[in-house]
Protein backbone atom coordinates (compact mmCIF):
# COMPACT_ATOMS: atom_id res chain seq x y z
CA UNK A 1 0.00 0.00 0.00
CA UNK A 2 2.76 2.36 1.03
CA UNK A 3 4.65 1.43 -2.11
CA UNK A 4 1.64 2.28 -4.21
CA UNK A 5 1.31 5.70 -2.63
CA UNK A 6 4.97 6.37 -3.28
CA UNK A 7 4.56 5.33 -6.91
CA UNK A 8 1.62 7.68 -7.27
CA UNK A 9 3.59 10.48 -5.71
CA UNK A 10 6.51 10.01 -8.09
CA UNK A 11 4.09 9.75 -10.97
CA UNK A 12 2.63 13.09 -9.93
CA UNK A 13 6.09 14.67 -9.78
CA UNK A 14 6.89 13.47 -13.28
CA UNK A 15 3.60 14.79 -14.57
CA UNK A 16 4.27 18.16 -12.98
CA UNK A 17 7.75 18.38 -14.49
CA UNK A 18 6.35 17.42 -17.87
CA UNK A 19 3.71 20.11 -17.58
CA UNK A 20 6.39 22.76 -16.95
CA UNK A 21 7.59 22.35 -20.53
CA UNK A 22 4.08 22.43 -21.93
CA UNK A 23 3.33 25.44 -19.77
CA UNK A 24 6.38 27.30 -21.10
CA UNK A 25 5.37 26.64 -24.69
CA UNK A 26 1.82 27.79 -24.01
CA UNK A 27 2.99 30.87 -22.15
CA UNK A 28 5.35 31.91 -24.94
CA UNK A 29 2.77 31.24 -27.64
CA UNK A 30 0.04 33.20 -25.91
CA UNK A 31 2.39 36.04 -25.03
CA UNK A 32 3.73 36.32 -28.57
CA UNK A 33 0.26 36.31 -30.08
CA UNK A 34 -1.06 38.89 -27.64
CA UNK A 35 1.91 41.21 -28.08
CA UNK A 36 2.39 40.54 -31.78
CA UNK A 37 -1.13 41.16 -33.04
CA UNK A 38 -1.63 44.89 -32.17
CA UNK A 39 1.15 46.18 -34.43
CA UNK A 40 0.02 43.99 -37.33
CA UNK A 41 -3.48 45.40 -36.85
CA UNK A 42 -2.23 48.94 -36.83
CA UNK A 43 0.13 48.55 -39.78
CA UNK A 44 -2.03 46.16 -41.78
CA UNK A 45 -1.12 42.53 -42.39
CA UNK A 46 -0.38 42.99 -46.08
CA UNK A 47 1.70 46.12 -45.58
CA UNK A 48 3.58 44.46 -42.74
CA UNK A 49 4.41 41.19 -44.50
CA UNK A 50 4.99 42.54 -48.00
CA UNK A 51 6.23 46.07 -47.39
CA UNK A 52 9.73 46.49 -48.75
CA UNK A 53 10.84 49.32 -46.48
CA UNK A 54 11.72 49.14 -42.81
CA UNK A 55 12.35 52.54 -41.26
CA UNK A 56 11.18 52.15 -37.69
CA UNK A 57 12.44 55.44 -36.28
CA UNK A 58 11.91 57.72 -39.27
CA UNK A 59 9.52 60.66 -38.99
CA UNK A 60 6.98 58.72 -41.01
CA UNK A 61 7.89 55.21 -39.89
CA UNK A 62 7.49 52.29 -42.25
CA UNK A 63 7.25 48.73 -41.08
CA UNK A 64 7.63 46.37 -44.03
CA UNK A 65 9.35 43.11 -43.16
CA UNK A 66 9.58 41.49 -46.60
CA UNK A 67 13.36 42.13 -46.69
CA UNK A 68 13.74 40.23 -43.38
CA UNK A 69 11.54 37.33 -44.47
CA UNK A 70 13.34 36.93 -47.80
CA UNK A 71 16.74 37.28 -46.17
CA UNK A 72 15.90 34.58 -43.65
CA UNK A 73 14.65 32.28 -46.41
CA UNK A 74 17.60 32.93 -48.74
CA UNK A 75 20.12 32.73 -45.94
CA UNK A 76 18.73 29.44 -44.69
CA UNK A 77 18.49 28.02 -48.21
CA UNK A 78 22.09 29.04 -48.89
CA UNK A 79 23.29 27.46 -45.66
CA UNK A 80 21.43 24.26 -46.54
CA UNK A 81 22.85 24.25 -50.07
CA UNK A 82 26.37 24.53 -48.65
CA UNK A 83 26.01 22.57 -45.44
CA UNK A 84 23.87 19.61 -46.46
CA UNK A 85 26.16 18.09 -49.14
CA UNK A 86 29.17 18.43 -46.84
CA UNK A 87 27.35 17.16 -43.77
CA UNK A 88 25.56 14.37 -45.58
CA UNK A 89 28.68 13.00 -47.28
CA UNK A 90 30.59 13.27 -44.00
CA UNK A 91 27.86 11.21 -42.38
CA UNK A 92 27.95 8.56 -45.12
CA UNK A 93 31.71 8.33 -44.79
CA UNK A 94 31.65 8.13 -41.01
CA UNK A 95 28.78 5.67 -40.80
CA UNK A 96 29.91 3.31 -43.53
CA UNK A 97 33.41 3.74 -44.83
CA UNK A 98 35.67 5.34 -42.24
CA UNK A 99 38.21 3.26 -40.33
CA UNK A 100 37.35 3.30 -36.59
CA UNK A 101 40.27 5.56 -35.63
CA UNK A 102 39.41 8.18 -38.25
CA UNK A 103 35.78 7.96 -37.26
CA UNK A 104 36.63 8.60 -33.60
CA UNK A 105 38.65 11.72 -34.47
CA UNK A 106 36.09 13.17 -36.89
CA UNK A 107 33.17 12.41 -34.59
CA UNK A 108 34.97 14.17 -31.74
CA UNK A 109 35.58 17.18 -33.98
CA UNK A 110 31.91 17.27 -34.94
CA UNK A 111 30.78 17.28 -31.33
CA UNK A 112 33.21 20.06 -30.48
CA UNK A 113 31.80 22.03 -33.42
CA UNK A 114 28.31 21.48 -32.00
CA UNK A 115 29.37 22.84 -28.63
CA UNK A 116 30.97 26.09 -29.81
CA UNK A 117 28.80 29.03 -28.69
CA UNK A 118 27.28 31.01 -31.53
CA UNK A 119 28.94 34.22 -30.41
CA UNK A 120 32.31 32.57 -31.08
CA UNK A 121 31.21 31.71 -34.62
CA UNK A 122 30.18 35.33 -34.98
CA UNK A 123 33.47 36.64 -33.65
CA UNK A 124 35.59 34.47 -35.93
CA UNK A 125 33.29 35.36 -38.80
CA UNK A 126 33.63 39.05 -38.05
CA UNK A 127 37.41 39.03 -37.74
CA UNK A 128 38.35 36.45 -40.41
CA UNK A 129 35.48 35.75 -42.79
CA UNK A 130 34.23 39.30 -43.34
CA UNK A 131 37.66 40.78 -44.21
CA UNK A 132 38.32 37.60 -46.23
CA UNK A 133 35.22 38.04 -48.37
CA UNK A 134 36.14 41.68 -48.86
CA UNK A 135 39.55 40.88 -50.33
CA UNK A 136 38.61 37.69 -52.23
CA UNK A 137 35.62 39.17 -54.03
CA UNK A 138 36.88 42.77 -54.18
CA UNK A 139 33.74 44.20 -52.66
CA UNK A 140 33.87 47.35 -50.52
CA UNK A 141 32.68 45.52 -47.41
CA UNK A 142 32.52 41.84 -46.54
CA UNK A 143 29.61 41.95 -44.10
CA UNK A 144 26.97 40.39 -46.32
CA UNK A 145 24.44 37.65 -46.91
CA UNK A 146 27.29 35.45 -48.17
CA UNK A 147 29.18 35.77 -44.88
CA UNK A 148 26.04 34.84 -42.97
CA UNK A 149 25.43 31.83 -45.23
CA UNK A 150 28.96 30.52 -44.70
CA UNK A 151 28.72 30.91 -40.92
CA UNK A 152 25.29 29.26 -40.82
CA UNK A 153 26.48 26.40 -43.04
CA UNK A 154 29.26 25.61 -40.58
CA UNK A 155 26.90 25.95 -37.63
CA UNK A 156 24.35 23.46 -38.98
CA UNK A 157 26.98 20.85 -39.92
CA UNK A 158 26.98 19.05 -36.54
CA UNK A 159 23.22 18.53 -36.43
CA UNK A 160 23.15 17.28 -40.03
CA UNK A 161 26.11 14.94 -39.51
CA UNK A 162 24.89 13.53 -36.20
CA UNK A 163 21.28 12.91 -37.20
CA UNK A 164 22.28 11.47 -40.59
CA UNK A 165 24.77 9.09 -38.95
CA UNK A 166 22.07 7.83 -36.60
CA UNK A 167 19.73 7.27 -39.55
CA UNK A 168 22.38 5.50 -41.63
CA UNK A 169 23.49 3.28 -38.78
CA UNK A 170 19.89 2.22 -38.21
CA UNK A 171 19.73 0.67 -41.69
CA UNK A 172 19.58 -3.13 -41.13
CA UNK A 173 22.86 -4.89 -41.90
CA UNK A 174 20.95 -7.48 -43.97
CA UNK A 175 20.05 -4.93 -46.65
CA UNK A 176 23.69 -4.10 -47.22
CA UNK A 177 24.82 -7.70 -47.03
CA UNK A 178 22.23 -8.65 -49.64
CA UNK A 179 23.34 -5.86 -51.94
CA UNK A 180 27.00 -6.81 -51.61
CA UNK A 181 26.15 -10.48 -52.16
CA UNK A 182 24.40 -9.54 -55.41
CA UNK A 183 27.69 -8.12 -56.63
CA UNK A 184 27.26 -4.38 -55.95
CA UNK A 185 30.41 -2.51 -54.93
CA UNK A 186 30.47 -0.95 -51.44
CA UNK A 187 29.97 2.54 -52.92
CA UNK A 188 26.98 1.37 -54.91
CA UNK A 189 25.61 -0.23 -51.78
CA UNK A 190 25.95 2.96 -49.70
CA UNK A 191 24.22 5.19 -52.21
CA UNK A 192 21.68 2.78 -53.70
CA UNK A 193 20.71 0.85 -50.58
CA UNK A 194 21.77 2.49 -47.30
CA UNK A 195 20.96 6.09 -48.18
CA UNK A 196 17.49 5.40 -49.66
CA UNK A 197 16.68 3.25 -46.63
CA UNK A 198 17.70 6.13 -44.34
CA UNK A 199 16.13 8.92 -46.38
CA UNK A 200 13.48 9.94 -43.86
CA UNK A 201 16.11 10.27 -41.16
CA UNK A 202 18.31 12.30 -43.49
CA UNK A 203 15.36 14.52 -44.37
CA UNK A 204 14.85 15.04 -40.64
CA UNK A 205 18.52 16.06 -40.39
CA UNK A 206 18.03 18.65 -43.10
CA UNK A 207 14.91 20.07 -41.47
CA UNK A 208 16.74 20.25 -38.15
CA UNK A 209 19.47 22.20 -39.93
CA UNK A 210 16.85 24.56 -41.37
CA UNK A 211 15.46 25.12 -37.90
CA UNK A 212 18.85 25.89 -36.44
CA UNK A 213 19.76 28.22 -39.32
CA UNK A 214 16.55 30.24 -39.32
CA UNK A 215 16.61 30.72 -35.56
CA UNK A 216 20.23 31.82 -35.23
CA UNK A 217 20.66 35.45 -34.26
CA UNK A 218 23.95 36.21 -32.55
CA UNK A 219 26.44 34.88 -35.09
CA UNK A 220 24.44 36.25 -37.99
CA UNK A 221 24.14 39.69 -36.43
CA UNK A 222 27.92 39.94 -36.21
CA UNK A 223 28.63 39.17 -39.87
CA UNK A 224 25.64 40.32 -41.92
CA UNK A 225 25.81 44.11 -41.52
CA UNK A 226 22.18 44.48 -40.34
CA UNK A 227 20.85 46.95 -42.88
CA UNK A 228 17.27 46.34 -43.97
CA UNK A 229 18.09 45.83 -47.66
CA UNK A 230 16.35 43.42 -49.96
CA UNK A 231 18.62 40.36 -49.95
CA UNK A 232 21.48 40.06 -52.40
CA UNK A 233 24.64 38.03 -51.95
CA UNK A 234 27.15 40.82 -51.33
CA UNK A 235 24.77 43.28 -49.69
CA UNK A 236 24.39 43.99 -46.03
CA UNK A 237 21.19 42.27 -44.91
CA UNK A 238 19.00 41.82 -41.86
CA UNK A 239 17.39 38.52 -40.82
CA UNK A 240 14.10 38.10 -38.91
CA UNK A 241 16.05 37.19 -35.80
CA UNK A 242 18.50 40.08 -36.01
CA UNK A 243 15.72 42.54 -36.78
CA UNK A 244 14.27 41.76 -33.36
CA UNK A 245 17.57 41.53 -31.53
CA UNK A 246 19.22 44.66 -32.90
CA UNK A 247 16.42 47.13 -32.19
CA UNK A 248 14.86 45.68 -29.06
CA UNK A 249 17.02 47.45 -26.51
CA UNK A 250 16.11 51.00 -27.53
CA UNK A 251 12.68 50.47 -29.01
CA UNK A 252 9.44 52.02 -27.85
CA UNK A 253 5.80 52.30 -28.86
CA UNK A 254 4.74 50.92 -32.21
CA UNK A 255 8.36 50.05 -33.05
CA UNK A 256 8.54 47.70 -30.07
CA UNK A 257 5.16 46.18 -30.89
CA UNK A 258 6.28 45.62 -34.46
CA UNK A 259 9.36 43.78 -33.17
CA UNK A 260 7.02 41.42 -31.31
CA UNK A 261 5.12 40.93 -34.56
CA UNK A 262 8.37 39.98 -36.30
CA UNK A 263 9.01 37.50 -33.50
CA UNK A 264 5.52 36.10 -34.09
CA UNK A 265 6.25 35.62 -37.80
CA UNK A 266 9.52 33.91 -36.93
CA UNK A 267 7.69 31.72 -34.44
CA UNK A 268 5.22 30.64 -37.12
CA UNK A 269 8.14 29.72 -39.38
CA UNK A 270 9.63 27.60 -36.60
CA UNK A 271 6.27 25.89 -35.96
CA UNK A 272 6.07 24.96 -39.66
CA UNK A 273 9.60 23.60 -39.60
CA UNK A 274 8.83 21.63 -36.46
CA UNK A 275 5.74 20.12 -38.03
CA UNK A 276 7.85 19.08 -41.03
CA UNK A 277 10.47 17.61 -38.69
CA UNK A 278 7.88 15.56 -36.82
CA UNK A 279 6.47 14.33 -40.11
CA UNK A 280 9.85 13.07 -41.32
CA UNK A 281 10.80 11.57 -37.96
CA UNK A 282 7.54 9.67 -37.82
CA UNK A 283 8.04 8.36 -41.34
CA UNK A 284 11.59 7.37 -40.51
CA UNK A 285 10.36 5.36 -37.53
CA UNK A 286 7.73 3.64 -39.60
CA UNK A 287 10.16 2.81 -42.39
CA UNK B 1 41.45 58.60 -23.63
CA UNK B 2 41.16 54.97 -22.72
CA UNK B 3 38.65 53.34 -20.48
CA UNK B 4 39.95 52.47 -17.07
CA UNK B 5 39.71 48.91 -15.84
CA UNK B 6 36.35 48.32 -14.25
CA UNK B 7 37.89 47.32 -10.98
CA UNK B 8 39.93 50.50 -10.77
CA UNK B 9 36.98 52.71 -11.57
CA UNK B 10 34.75 50.97 -9.04
CA UNK B 11 37.45 51.29 -6.43
CA UNK B 12 37.94 54.96 -7.24
CA UNK B 13 34.23 55.62 -7.08
CA UNK B 14 34.11 53.90 -3.72
CA UNK B 15 37.08 55.88 -2.43
CA UNK B 16 35.56 59.12 -3.63
CA UNK B 17 32.26 58.26 -2.07
CA UNK B 18 34.02 57.59 1.21
CA UNK B 19 35.83 60.88 0.85
CA UNK B 20 32.56 62.64 0.31
CA UNK B 21 31.08 61.10 3.40
CA UNK B 22 33.98 62.13 5.57
CA UNK B 23 33.93 65.62 4.13
CA UNK B 24 30.31 65.82 5.05
CA UNK B 25 29.51 67.10 1.58
CA UNK B 26 26.24 65.25 1.80
CA UNK B 27 23.80 65.36 4.63
CA UNK B 28 23.84 61.70 5.60
CA UNK B 29 20.85 59.55 6.56
CA UNK B 30 18.51 60.55 3.80
CA UNK B 31 15.77 58.03 3.11
CA UNK B 32 13.73 57.38 0.01
CA UNK B 33 13.97 56.71 -3.68
CA UNK B 34 15.43 58.67 -6.57
CA UNK B 35 13.87 57.59 -9.85
CA UNK B 36 15.58 58.51 -13.10
CA UNK B 37 14.37 57.63 -16.57
CA UNK B 38 15.71 58.27 -20.05
CA UNK B 39 18.74 58.22 -22.31
CA UNK B 40 20.52 54.91 -22.77
CA UNK B 41 23.68 56.75 -23.78
CA UNK B 42 23.93 58.12 -20.27
CA UNK B 43 23.90 54.67 -18.74
CA UNK B 44 27.54 54.55 -17.67
CA UNK B 45 27.55 58.12 -16.34
CA UNK B 46 24.29 57.94 -14.43
CA UNK B 47 25.06 54.41 -13.25
CA UNK B 48 28.37 55.50 -11.72
CA UNK B 49 26.78 58.56 -10.11
CA UNK B 50 23.93 56.47 -8.74
CA UNK B 51 26.30 53.93 -7.25
CA UNK B 52 28.42 56.58 -5.63
CA UNK B 53 25.32 58.30 -4.26
CA UNK B 54 23.94 55.09 -2.77
CA UNK B 55 27.34 54.37 -1.28
CA UNK B 56 27.19 57.71 0.51
CA UNK B 57 23.52 57.40 1.44
CA UNK B 58 22.92 53.73 2.25
CA UNK B 59 19.21 54.24 2.93
CA UNK B 60 18.51 55.73 -0.47
CA UNK B 61 17.40 53.61 -3.41
CA UNK B 62 18.48 54.89 -6.78
CA UNK B 63 16.72 53.63 -9.90
CA UNK B 64 17.52 54.19 -13.55
CA UNK B 65 15.15 53.18 -16.30
CA UNK B 66 16.95 53.13 -19.69
CA UNK B 67 14.16 54.03 -22.09
CA UNK B 68 15.71 56.63 -24.38
CA UNK B 69 15.81 60.42 -24.23
CA UNK B 70 12.34 60.97 -25.66
CA UNK B 71 10.68 58.58 -23.23
CA UNK B 72 12.62 60.03 -20.30
CA UNK B 73 11.47 63.57 -21.08
CA UNK B 74 7.91 62.28 -21.43
CA UNK B 75 8.21 60.44 -18.12
CA UNK B 76 9.39 63.48 -16.15
CA UNK B 77 6.75 65.75 -17.67
CA UNK B 78 4.08 63.25 -16.60
CA UNK B 79 5.62 62.97 -13.13
CA UNK B 80 6.50 59.30 -13.50
CA UNK B 81 10.08 59.88 -12.40
CA UNK B 82 12.04 62.46 -10.38
CA UNK B 83 14.67 63.32 -12.95
CA UNK B 84 14.52 62.77 -16.69
CA UNK B 85 17.73 62.00 -18.56
CA UNK B 86 18.25 63.31 -22.05
CA UNK B 87 21.27 63.06 -24.33
CA UNK B 88 20.07 66.00 -26.39
CA UNK B 89 19.16 69.57 -25.49
CA UNK B 90 15.46 70.13 -24.86
CA UNK B 91 13.38 71.39 -27.77
CA UNK B 92 11.69 74.78 -27.47
CA UNK B 93 8.24 73.30 -27.06
CA UNK B 94 9.51 71.04 -24.29
CA UNK B 95 10.89 74.03 -22.40
CA UNK B 96 7.61 75.89 -22.96
CA UNK B 97 5.72 72.96 -21.49
CA UNK B 98 7.43 73.66 -18.16
CA UNK B 99 10.56 71.55 -18.19
CA UNK B 100 14.00 72.72 -17.11
CA UNK B 101 17.26 71.38 -18.44
CA UNK B 102 20.51 71.26 -16.50
CA UNK B 103 23.57 70.13 -18.42
CA UNK B 104 25.44 67.48 -16.48
CA UNK B 105 28.18 66.63 -18.93
CA UNK B 106 29.16 66.68 -22.59
CA UNK B 107 29.86 63.73 -24.81
CA UNK B 108 31.89 63.97 -28.00
CA UNK B 109 31.05 61.72 -30.93
CA UNK B 110 34.27 60.85 -32.73
CA UNK B 111 34.26 60.29 -36.49
CA UNK B 112 36.55 57.31 -36.92
CA UNK B 113 38.39 55.76 -39.86
CA UNK B 114 40.98 53.02 -40.35
CA UNK B 115 44.46 54.05 -39.09
CA UNK B 116 45.91 53.62 -42.61
CA UNK B 117 43.45 56.09 -44.09
CA UNK B 118 45.37 59.25 -45.13
CA UNK B 119 42.35 61.50 -44.51
CA UNK B 120 42.68 63.37 -41.21
CA UNK B 121 40.14 66.18 -41.38
CA UNK B 122 36.62 66.58 -42.73
CA UNK B 123 34.06 69.33 -42.30
CA UNK B 124 30.53 68.65 -41.12
CA UNK B 125 29.08 69.27 -44.56
CA UNK B 126 31.38 66.71 -46.17
CA UNK B 127 30.58 64.18 -43.47
CA UNK B 128 26.88 64.71 -44.17
CA UNK B 129 27.47 64.27 -47.91
CA UNK B 130 29.41 61.09 -47.29
CA UNK B 131 26.69 59.65 -45.07
CA UNK B 132 23.85 60.55 -47.43
CA UNK B 133 25.67 58.90 -50.34
CA UNK B 134 26.47 62.07 -52.25
CA UNK B 135 30.21 61.40 -51.95
CA UNK B 136 31.02 57.71 -52.33
CA UNK B 137 34.75 57.59 -52.98
CA UNK B 138 37.63 58.44 -50.66
CA UNK B 139 39.45 60.02 -53.61
CA UNK B 140 36.87 62.85 -53.56
CA UNK B 141 37.86 63.87 -50.04
CA UNK B 142 41.63 63.51 -50.38
CA UNK B 143 42.07 59.84 -49.65
CA UNK B 144 43.11 56.89 -51.78
CA UNK B 145 40.53 55.71 -54.31
CA UNK B 146 38.07 53.26 -52.82
CA UNK B 147 34.37 53.09 -52.12
CA UNK B 148 33.52 54.58 -48.73
CA UNK B 149 31.93 52.02 -46.42
CA UNK B 150 29.48 53.66 -44.03
CA UNK B 151 29.27 52.11 -40.59
CA UNK B 152 26.56 53.28 -38.22
CA UNK B 153 24.42 52.32 -35.26
CA UNK B 154 20.99 50.75 -35.14
CA UNK B 155 17.77 52.75 -35.20
CA UNK B 156 16.99 54.13 -31.77
CA UNK B 157 20.60 54.42 -30.63
CA UNK B 158 21.39 57.68 -28.86
CA UNK B 159 24.73 57.96 -30.63
CA UNK B 160 23.04 57.59 -34.03
CA UNK B 161 20.41 60.10 -33.04
CA UNK B 162 23.12 62.53 -31.91
CA UNK B 163 25.26 62.08 -34.99
CA UNK B 164 22.39 62.37 -37.45
CA UNK B 165 20.88 65.44 -35.84
CA UNK B 166 24.23 67.28 -35.67
CA UNK B 167 25.06 66.51 -39.30
CA UNK B 168 21.46 67.02 -40.44
CA UNK B 169 21.22 63.57 -41.97
CA UNK B 170 18.16 62.21 -40.12
CA UNK B 171 16.62 59.24 -41.92
CA UNK B 172 18.89 59.89 -44.92
CA UNK B 173 22.01 57.89 -44.08
CA UNK B 174 22.89 55.13 -46.52
CA UNK B 175 24.48 52.77 -44.05
CA UNK B 176 26.41 49.75 -45.21
CA UNK B 177 26.33 48.26 -41.74
CA UNK B 178 24.15 49.02 -38.73
CA UNK B 179 25.83 47.63 -35.64
CA UNK B 180 24.42 47.36 -32.17
CA UNK B 181 27.29 48.57 -30.03
CA UNK B 182 30.06 51.13 -29.92
CA UNK B 183 32.60 48.30 -29.67
CA UNK B 184 31.30 46.62 -32.83
CA UNK B 185 31.56 49.88 -34.76
CA UNK B 186 35.16 50.41 -33.67
CA UNK B 187 36.16 46.80 -34.45
CA UNK B 188 34.54 46.90 -37.87
CA UNK B 189 36.15 50.20 -38.80
CA UNK B 190 39.52 48.90 -37.63
CA UNK B 191 39.10 45.92 -40.00
CA UNK B 192 38.25 47.82 -43.17
CA UNK B 193 40.58 50.46 -44.67
CA UNK B 194 37.65 52.06 -46.50
CA UNK B 195 35.29 52.30 -43.56
CA UNK B 196 34.08 55.38 -41.69
CA UNK B 197 32.05 55.24 -38.50
CA UNK B 198 31.07 57.20 -35.43
CA UNK B 199 31.44 56.31 -31.78
CA UNK B 200 31.45 57.90 -28.36
CA UNK B 201 34.78 59.68 -27.97
CA UNK B 202 35.47 58.01 -24.64
CA UNK B 203 35.49 54.55 -26.22
CA UNK B 204 37.87 55.29 -29.08
CA UNK B 205 41.32 53.73 -28.66
CA UNK B 206 44.38 53.13 -30.83
CA UNK B 207 42.80 50.70 -33.27
CA UNK B 208 41.10 53.46 -35.24
CA UNK B 209 41.84 57.07 -36.10
CA UNK B 210 39.52 59.84 -34.93
CA UNK B 211 39.19 62.57 -37.54
CA UNK B 212 39.35 66.25 -36.87
CA UNK B 213 36.10 67.99 -37.76
CA UNK B 214 36.34 71.49 -39.27
CA UNK B 215 40.03 71.33 -38.34
CA UNK B 216 39.38 70.65 -34.65
CA UNK B 217 40.74 67.47 -33.07
CA UNK B 218 38.27 65.69 -30.79
CA UNK B 219 39.63 65.94 -27.26
CA UNK B 220 38.16 66.56 -23.86
CA UNK B 221 39.16 70.23 -24.10
CA UNK B 222 37.69 70.86 -27.54
CA UNK B 223 34.46 69.16 -26.52
CA UNK B 224 34.41 71.27 -23.35
CA UNK B 225 34.93 74.61 -25.10
CA UNK B 226 32.50 73.71 -27.86
CA UNK B 227 34.95 74.03 -30.76
CA UNK B 228 34.54 70.33 -31.59
CA UNK B 229 31.00 70.44 -32.93
CA UNK B 230 30.01 66.76 -33.11
CA UNK B 231 29.01 66.60 -29.47
CA UNK B 232 25.87 66.39 -27.44
CA UNK B 233 24.94 67.34 -23.91
CA UNK B 234 23.90 64.93 -21.20
CA UNK B 235 21.00 66.75 -19.61
CA UNK B 236 19.08 66.36 -16.34
CA UNK B 237 15.46 67.29 -16.94
CA UNK B 238 13.21 68.50 -14.13
CA UNK B 239 9.81 70.18 -13.84
CA UNK B 240 9.75 73.92 -13.40
CA UNK B 241 6.60 74.12 -11.29
CA UNK B 242 7.39 71.33 -8.89
CA UNK B 243 10.20 71.02 -6.40
CA UNK B 244 12.23 67.85 -6.19
CA UNK B 245 11.88 65.64 -3.15
CA UNK B 246 14.69 66.05 -0.60
CA UNK B 247 16.37 62.88 -1.76
CA UNK B 248 16.09 63.71 -5.44
CA UNK B 249 17.38 67.21 -4.77
CA UNK B 250 20.33 65.75 -2.86
CA UNK B 251 21.16 63.52 -5.83
CA UNK B 252 20.72 66.41 -8.24
CA UNK B 253 23.16 68.55 -6.25
CA UNK B 254 25.52 65.63 -5.86
CA UNK B 255 25.57 64.91 -9.61
CA UNK B 256 26.32 68.53 -10.42
CA UNK B 257 28.86 69.01 -7.65
CA UNK B 258 32.51 69.42 -8.49
CA UNK B 259 33.25 66.24 -6.59
CA UNK B 260 31.30 64.24 -9.14
CA UNK B 261 33.43 65.49 -11.99
CA UNK B 262 35.91 62.66 -11.66
CA UNK B 263 33.17 60.04 -11.56
CA UNK B 264 31.77 61.47 -14.79
CA UNK B 265 35.21 61.54 -16.39
CA UNK B 266 35.81 57.93 -15.41
CA UNK B 267 32.48 57.00 -16.93
CA UNK B 268 33.68 58.47 -20.22
CA UNK B 269 32.02 61.87 -20.52
CA UNK B 270 33.27 65.43 -20.11
CA UNK B 271 31.92 66.96 -16.89
CA UNK B 272 30.69 70.54 -17.04
CA UNK B 273 31.50 71.43 -13.43
CA UNK B 274 35.22 70.88 -13.06
CA UNK B 275 36.79 71.69 -9.68
CA UNK B 276 38.54 75.04 -9.88
CA UNK B 277 41.96 73.83 -8.75
CA UNK B 278 41.94 70.97 -11.25
CA UNK B 279 41.10 73.37 -14.03
CA UNK B 280 44.00 75.56 -13.02
CA UNK B 281 46.31 72.56 -12.96
CA UNK B 282 45.43 71.76 -16.54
Amino acid sequence: MKKQAFENFIYGVFLLLGLITVGCVLLITVYLIISGIPAIREIGLFKFLFGKTWASTAKTPQFGILPFILTSIYGTAGAIALGVPIGFLTAVYLAKAAPPKVKAVVAAAVSVLAGIPSVVYGLVGMLVLVPGIRSIFHVPDGASLLAAIVVLAVMILPSIVNVSITALEAVPQEYEDASLALGATPTETYFRVSVPAARSGIAAAVVLGVGRAIGEAMAVMMVSGNVANMPSLFQSVRFLTTAVASEMSYSSGLQRQALFSIALVLYLFILLINAALNFFLKRSKEA
Amino acid sequence: MKKFGKGISVALVAVMALGLMSCGALAANLKGTVATDGSTSMESVIGALGEAFMEAEPDVTFTYNPTGSGSGIQAVSEGRCDIGLSSRALKDEEIESGLVETTLALDGIAIIVHPDNPVTDLDVETIAKIYTGEITDWADVGGEAGEIVLIGREAGSGTRDGFESITGTEDACKYRQELTSTGDVITTVSQNPNAIGYASLAAVGDTVKALAVDGVEPTEETVMDGSYVVQRPFVLVTREDEELSDVAQAFFDFALSEDSAEIITLAGAVPVNVPADEEAAE
